[in-house]
């Protein structure tokens, strides 16, 4: 059976227990995609016009520097979401992210779920109520490895 | 044991000194020096602060002249009896390099038997405090034990009250009411004391010593100073939930205040009579062959005494405060059962700017529930 | 009057200050800094979580949890870290050296509680020294528990702990293991992120679930309540703290924690325990 993608919308954690509306609203701006290990998802600088919702493989969100080469910022697998740069403007990514296995995710139109947004706003609070987390995480994250907390005491 | 009461006089006190020395005992009691009352070692009742009183207040504390010829007619010293038997710096062991092998001597323990005279009841307390945190546990401090087992104590039941004294609060006195041979109350300055026996030791002792029988009188007139004693009290605290007043009250904003006045001297700490912390160090000679370690009293107000690696737990000095002031009225009865303060006001005293560990409390009782910068 | 009779504690025994001399038989140097020593020479008997003092002459005393295995009496493993004057010095000692053992000190791990449930066993850095011995006892024990998910971060790809065995274990089927790093290049091909990240994804069931945590407080903090947040109880996710000890033995004063002292009534607490305190400041 060929999963439709409003399927596979609806079974990706990420949108666990939303709404059928949101499902299919979200199905709209949806397409399967998928990048073998190296290829990269996105590129620091461009257009953030399409985000990824991970279904399995892991990608690196990377920052390239000259005296390091590409240093790993974080590690994002399936159920995660790839790319937050879409929400907020200029809409432009600020590192790259690179599949560092075979990658499998849902692409969504980030442009097109940001015009849906604007007509829909129960959907605009919906997806602002999913994307919040991740971005809280990530901030807690980024202090936490700001603080170094293996360099005093581990 | 005899539950009667005796009556002795100077020479009844000089010859208990004798015949104690007699014994065996190294004699430490209160004597003068450096213009306060320390515990030193005596040979003679001539080496007791006669006719000498004190002024105890917050940071300060002056000796007196006293009208009478009291032999014990003054409160505690800055030192206590903590000092004879958990001394200030103890070499714990030695070791010594021996071609390939390295042999470690345990430090032997102090033989000498020590008898103090002229323990007051909240000293008595404290020791039995530090009795639990040496002797209590799963570990016994064989230096401490050594010095502590053949103690005999001649108690002396305060005629007197200090201005920061607080016995009374923390049921610690001013009667001594156990762990002594002997307890003396001066019922008539200079020439008067009755005896009251706590061991054989001590009733056997009594019998050797020229004494007579107290009359009804005379013990009616000791329960009268004690009472006297007691209405006086320089300072009291609220005690019975002092515990639990200070755990929820542990990000009051007292605590900043009390910190912009202490200077983390470390007085209290050094003063206190139940206060055990203490810290090693280890030395070695420069060839490297001998080595040794020792242990030195510590204090909580020191920036060092929490340091781990990356720096110190409480950097502040409104923590260490905390620390030291939660520990004595509160988490001590968690760690050992029983109050880490007898209420004896050195550390009210020996401040240098006079934080009074009651006023502290009193302060929180006030605000009970507030809480400050954290 | 001389003690009383309550203050009285068994026989006379030898003064717990005073360490036995052991010698080094093998240093191993694990990671930037950190070194592994094998005391070999007696019978040591150990509980794992449990720590021991040891001495390096001349220089000084400092508390090492023992890193070994349990079952292996016969040498005593403890991996240092270099970072004092003492920790140097320890970490330098060679084969044939002697070293100060006094130990072992402290509660351990709650291995006996643990039966029945799963567990989930999460150190941060140096952390996974102390867990290491409760490891070995409970793939020796495999059968008395549930699931066991070994979750392991550490700040960079050459900060791994124990690497080899961490890739021995990961290929067992009946121990998950993850392990993550703060910082890499991209030629790393494992997890960056921190050590809570790993947490969501394992599998165990929080409601029969006993964890054991060990890495800098701060950690150890954040996972504590994301794994209560999930649904493990406070009674049965612990801790091993770190405070500075002099003694071992509760005469010191300097590892007080609250109403603790770490080195008497820890290292291992429960977080119900601390809860109260570990996030408040300076304590």
């Amino acid at each position: 059976m060929i999963e439709t993608i409003e399927h596979i919308v609806k079974e990706h954690p990420f949108f666990a227990g939303m709404d059928a509306g949101f499902v299919a609203l979200v199905s709209g701006c949806a397409k399967n995609a998928r990048f073998e290990a190296g290829q990269y998802l996105f590129r620091e600088g461009d257009s953030a016009d399409w985000f990824y919702l991970l279904r399995n493989g892991r990608a690196a969100i990377e920052i390239r520097d000259p005296a390091r080469g590409a240093v790993t910022l974080q590690t994002l697998r399936e159920g995660d979401v790839c790319g937050l740069s879409w929400l907020v403007p200029p809409y432009r990514w600020t590192y790259d992210a690179r599949a560092l296995e075979l990658v499998r995710a849902i692409a969504v139109d980030g442009a097109c779920l940001r015009r849906k947004s604007e007509a829909d706003p129960r959907l605009g609070y919906e997806m602002m109520k999913r994307f919040t987390p991740p971005l809280l995480e990530r901030l807690q994250a980024a202090r936490m490895q700001m603080i170094d907390v293996y360099g005093a005491h581990g | 044991m005899t539950e009667a009461r005796s009556i002795v006089d100077a020479a009844g006190i000089e010859a208990l000194l004798e015949a104690l020395r007699g014994q065996g005992y190294s004699l430490i009691g209160p004597t003068v020096r450096d213009e306060a009352i320390v515990y030193d070692e005596i040979a003679t009742l001539n080496d007791l602060p006669r006719g000498v009183g004190d002024e105890q207040e917050g940071g300060h504390y002056r000796l007196t002249r006293r009208n009478d010829e009291a032999l014990f007619g003054y409160v505690v010293g800055p030192q206590s009896w903590k000092k004879l038997l958990h001394p200030p710096m103890l070499r714990l062991w030695s070791a010594r390099r021996e071609g390939d092998e390295l042999r470690v001597e345990a430090e032997p323990e102090a033989r000498e038997k020590f008898a103090f005279i002229g323990a007051r009841s909240c000293e008595l307390h404290a020791i039995a405090i530090q009795d639990r945190v040496f002797l209590g546990g799963p570990y016994v401090d064989p230096h401490y034990r050594a010095r502590r087992e053949d103690v005999f104590v001649v108690a002396v039941n305060c005629g007197v009250a200090g201005g920061a004294c607080f016995c009374v609060s923390m049921d610690t006195g001013p009667k001594a009411t156990f762990g002594f041979d002997l307890a003396l109350t001066e019922i008539v300055a200079g020439r008067s004391f009755l005896v009251e026996a706590g061991t054989e030791a001590g009733s056997a002792l009594v019998e050797t010593l020229p004494h007579r029988a107290a009359t009804k009188a005379e013990i009616e007139e000791a329960e009268a100073i004690l009472a006297r004693t007691a209405e006086n009290m320089g300072r009291s605290l609220e005690a019975g939930d002092v515990r639990q007043l200070l755990a929820r009250n542990l990000e009051h904003p007292r605590w900043d205040e009390v910190a912009s006045r202490c200077l983390a001297c470390t007085n209290c700490t050094m003063v206190c009579p139940t206060c055990f912390c203490a810290s090693v160090e280890d030395t070695s000679d420069l060839a490297g062959l001998e080595s040794a370690r020792s242990r030195r009293w510590d204090s909580c107000f020191t920036l060092d005494f929490s340091y781990m690696h990356g720096g110190s737990v409480r950097q502040s000095v409104k923590s260490r405060y905390r620390q030291w002031m939660t520990h004595k009225l509160s988490t001590w009865r968690d760690q050992f059962g029983t109050s880490g303060c007898v209420g004896c006001g050195r550390c009210i005293v020996w401040c240098p700017v006079g934080i009074d560990i009651t006023e502290e409390a009193r302060a929180i009782r006030e605000s009970d529930g507030q809480k400050g910068a954290t | 009057m001389a003690l009383m009779a309550d203050a009285f504690v068994a026989a006379r025994a030898a003064d717990p200050m005073v360490p036995r001399v052991a010698r080094i038989a093998e240093r191993k140097r694990e990671i930037e800094d950190v070194v592994t020593l094998a005391i070999e020479g007696g019978a040591f008997d150990f509980a794992p979580g449990q720590f021991n003092m040891l001495t390096a002459f001349g220089v000084g005393e400092a508390a090492i949890s023992v890193s070994g295995d349990p079952a292996n009496g016969a040498r005593l493993i403890h991996t240092i870290r270099a970072v004092g004057a003492v920790s140097r010095a320890l970490a330098e000692l060679r084969p044939g050296e002697p070293i100060g053992l006094r130990g072992p000190f402290g509660r351990g791990w709650p291995l006996l509680e643990a039966e029945g449930h799963d567990v989930v066993v999460l150190a941060g850095g140096l952390g996974l020294a102390p867990l290491r011995p409760a490891l070995y006892r409970l793939l020796a024990e495999r059968e008395k528990y549930g699931r066991i998910v070994l979750l392991f971060g550490a700040r960079s790809p050459q900060d791994i702990l124990f690497r080899d065995e961490l890739e021995a274990w990961r290929g067992r089927l009946d121990l998950e293991v993850e392990a993550t790093v703060d910082h890499a290049r991209g030629d790393w091909r494992g997890n960056v992120g921190v050590v809570t990240t790993l947490i969501a994804r394992a599998s165990f069931d929080p409601a029969r679930t006993l964890a054991m945590l060990c890495g800098p407080e701060i950690m150890m903090r954040f996972v504590a309540n994301a794994l209560h947040d999930m649904g493990v109880a406070e009674e049965r996710i612990h801790l091993s703290m770190e405070r500075n000890m002099k003694c071992a033995i509760g005469w010191c004063g300097h590892c007080q924690f609250g109403p603790v002292f770490v080195c008497r009534d820890g290292p291992v607490f429960p977080y119900s325990q601390l809860r109260g305190l570990i996030a408040k400041k300076e304590i």
